[in-house]
């Protein structure tokens, strides 16, 4: 498991340092973060099969709690993404303690509407300054030596914390917790009758996914530098379903390669005469339809058998895909 | 006389107001619930749906310069077509995998279809006026009504009931139900269960429909009109649980009411009560009101 990933992660890695001599620091900045959240919401969807559909309530909370920490008390900037995530989490911890009372559609309903919730609260509080959003905010020096206002120290410290996460991310995965996760989603029932508690396992992965989220949204304030309603409304939730379902779900790297394919088509799109909503409600359309395995997905099955299967509703791996992971 | 410090027309007044927003949630989330018993879709584009119904309406009132009675026919039957090739072309090549990705799919096709109305009608507002029939108020004493909203009551109400009764008392309903239960089963006494699919989805739709054009001349026609409210919707949904149609009709109304007196006790509250109430019912019976399944 572990020596299949290492090839394209070290490859991913060098991509990542070398990426800034050929496009702008702040557009892979925005990539990354855009990763890092999709990772966040895979953790849930691939590891546990919980679908949220409000992952931008703690992306948004991530990002007004690190601008406020930013502009208004001057933190330095990891006290101020520390803050962000620990903002996040609490209210992943509210969230997610009631949503995980329900499974499937009726937990993806539940997430929409308590992140719904949680938009209409920004637009009211006055902290977030309506549609405004938080301006002015001055990164600083991160740990004290790194100037944040330097583009490119900028994003290989974004790329630090995020790679960290990821590991962060793998450790969990792969730890007994990760396997307890992964047994609940595949037997609930037996799950408990070998005395595990689903029920907080799934709260404490609803609550680690949703600081991961924070930690995700915070960078995203501290490198551009405004948090506005846009990153809590449920536009973004559906973009991090989309940019998961685009990568393949149920594989590690699949989410940051969702998350690349869509941050770029937006830049590019941004100048094109159809609004966005069109090409990614067709995106949508197309990966359910056509393409349920993602890039990742199809990368990783062509690779395990080269000799091409036939596909047969009784083959296992066909009936596999028929479900929403693994 | 006062009730809590607030004078009673003002209490009527907002009831008023939230039965009208619970007829639009009542009318969205049966045909939700009807959808989902048959398909097993949490329909996602039904907001899209309800747009489409807004702005047929303003189509045959400002295109055609037909009266709005044509439109509360010629909508919804225009929605119930749009959804049966919805049904025919993407939805039905999904029914054996997770009922995950019809959700997936279904925002798929509402964003698809918003994008679009967007791209052509652009974000403003279409007017569309108030037939002249039901300008002008009734005066029920305690109550003032002003007649369109009224009649909406009504209509919803009226709607509600008949399509219970269509699917509680009728043979094609019996048929409805049954499929619901075993589609297997009812497929081997020779009925078409695909036919009997295709045709809630289409009455889904239809209603949606329905419930747009009934929205025209109170709410703004614009492209996004069917996205915040189709939240709430769910979370009525979550509320009433998928249970029975009838307890899909009591949330929506019950619900608006509650919405309504949130207005008048405690307004900045008023946005997101409903949301407010789901949780709580999350914490008291995670089923729903009307859930059956733990």
């Amino acid at each position: 498991m572990l020596r299949s990933h290492v090839l394209p992660v070290l490859a991913l890695l060098v991509l990542l340092c070398i990426a800034p001599l050929v496009f702008y620091p702040i557009f892979l900045i925005k990539l990354l973060c855009f990763a890092l959240f999709a990772a966040a919401f895979h953790l849930l969807l691939g590891y546990v099969g919980l679908l949220s559909f409000g992952h931008a309530a703690f992306f948004g909370t991530g990002a007004y709690m690190c601008a406020q920490a930013l502009a208004r008390w001057n933190l330095a900037p990891e006290l101020a993404l520390l803050f962000a995530v620990a903002v996040s989490a609490a209210l992943g911890a509210v969230i997610g303690f009631l949503a995980v009372r329900r499974q499937g559609i009726y937990f993806a309903m539940i997430t929409l509407a308590l992140g719904q919730m949680v938009y209409f609260i920004y637009l009211q509080a006055p902290f977030t300054g309506g549609e405004d959003g938080i301006r002015g905010i001055t990164p600083g020096h991160f740990l004290g030596v790194v100037d944040l206002s330097n583009p490119l120290a900028l994003y290989f410290t974004v790329l630090a914390v995020t790679t960290l996460a990821f590991a962060l991310v793998w450790r969990i995965v792969q730890s007994p917790f990760g396997m307890i996760l992964e047994a609940i989603r595949e037997n609930e029932p037996r799950a408990i009758s070998l005395g595990y508690n689903p029920t907080l396992y799934k709260l404490a992965a609803f609550t680690f996914s949703a600081a991961l989220a924070g930690l995700a949204g915070g960078l995203k304030a501290m490198s551009f530098q405004i948090a506005t309603l846009v990153d809590v409304t449920w536009q973004m939730s559906g973009e991090v379903v989309l940019m998961t379902l685009v990568g393949g779900i149920g594989t590690f790297l699949g989410p940051v390669v969702g998350a690349f394919i869509i941050g770029g088509l937006e830049q590019y799109l941004a100048q094109s005469a159809l609004p966005a909503p069109v090409i990614l409600g067709a995106a949508f359309i197309l990966c359910v339809m056509l393409f349920r395995k993602g890039v990742a997905g199809t990368a990783k099955s062509l690779l395990q058998n080269r000799a091409p299967k036939r596909s047969t509703p009784d083959n296992p791996e066909t009936q596999a895909t028929n479900r929403i992971v693994k | 006389m006062e009730i809590f410090g607030f004078p009673p027309q003002l209490i009527l007044g907002q009831v008023l107001i939230g039965l009208i927003n619970g007829s639009f949630y009542a009318l969205l989330s049966l045909g939700l619930a009807i959808i989902f018993g048959l398909l097993r879709v949490i329909n996602f584009a039904h907001g899209a749906l309800y747009m489409m119904g807004a702005f047929a309406a303003w189509m045959t009132q400002a295109w055609l310069g037909l009266n709005f009675w044509a439109a509360l026919v010629i909508a919804p039957l225009a929605v119930g077509l749009f959804g049966l090739v919805v049904e025919r072309a993407f939805l039905r090549s999904i029914y054996h995998l997770d009922h995950l990705y019809g959700l997936l799919l279904t925002f798929g096709i509402a964003l698809l279809i918003e994008g679009m109305y967007r791209y052509w009608f652009g974000a403003a507002g279409k007017p569309f006026t108030t037939p002249d029939v039901f300008r002008g108020i009734w005066d029920l004493g305690f109550v003032i009504v002003p007649k369109y909203r009224g009649f909406v009551v009504l209509a919803s109400l009226v709607t509600c009931l008949a399509v219970w009764l269509l699917i509680e008392r009728t043979r094609l309903g019996s048929y409805l139900r049954a499929a619901t239960e075993n589609p297997d089963l009812v497929s081997c006494f020779g009925i078409n269960v695909s036919l009997l699919t295709a045709s809630a989805y289409v009455l889904g739709a239809a209603l949606a429909g329905l419930s747009g054009v009934l929205a025209a001349p109170i709410y703004q026609v614009t492209p996004l009109m069917g996205t915040n409210l189709i939240i709430v919707v769910f979370a009525v949904v979550v509320t009433g649980g998928m249970g029975s149609l009838s307890g899909a009709i009591i949330t929506g109304y019950g619900m608006g009411v509650i919405e309504g007196l949130t207005k008048v006790f405690y307004p900045a509250a008023s946005s997101v009560v409903i949301f407010v109430v789901m949780a709580l019912m999350l914490l008291l019976r995670p089923a729903g009101l009307f859930g059956k399944e733990a």
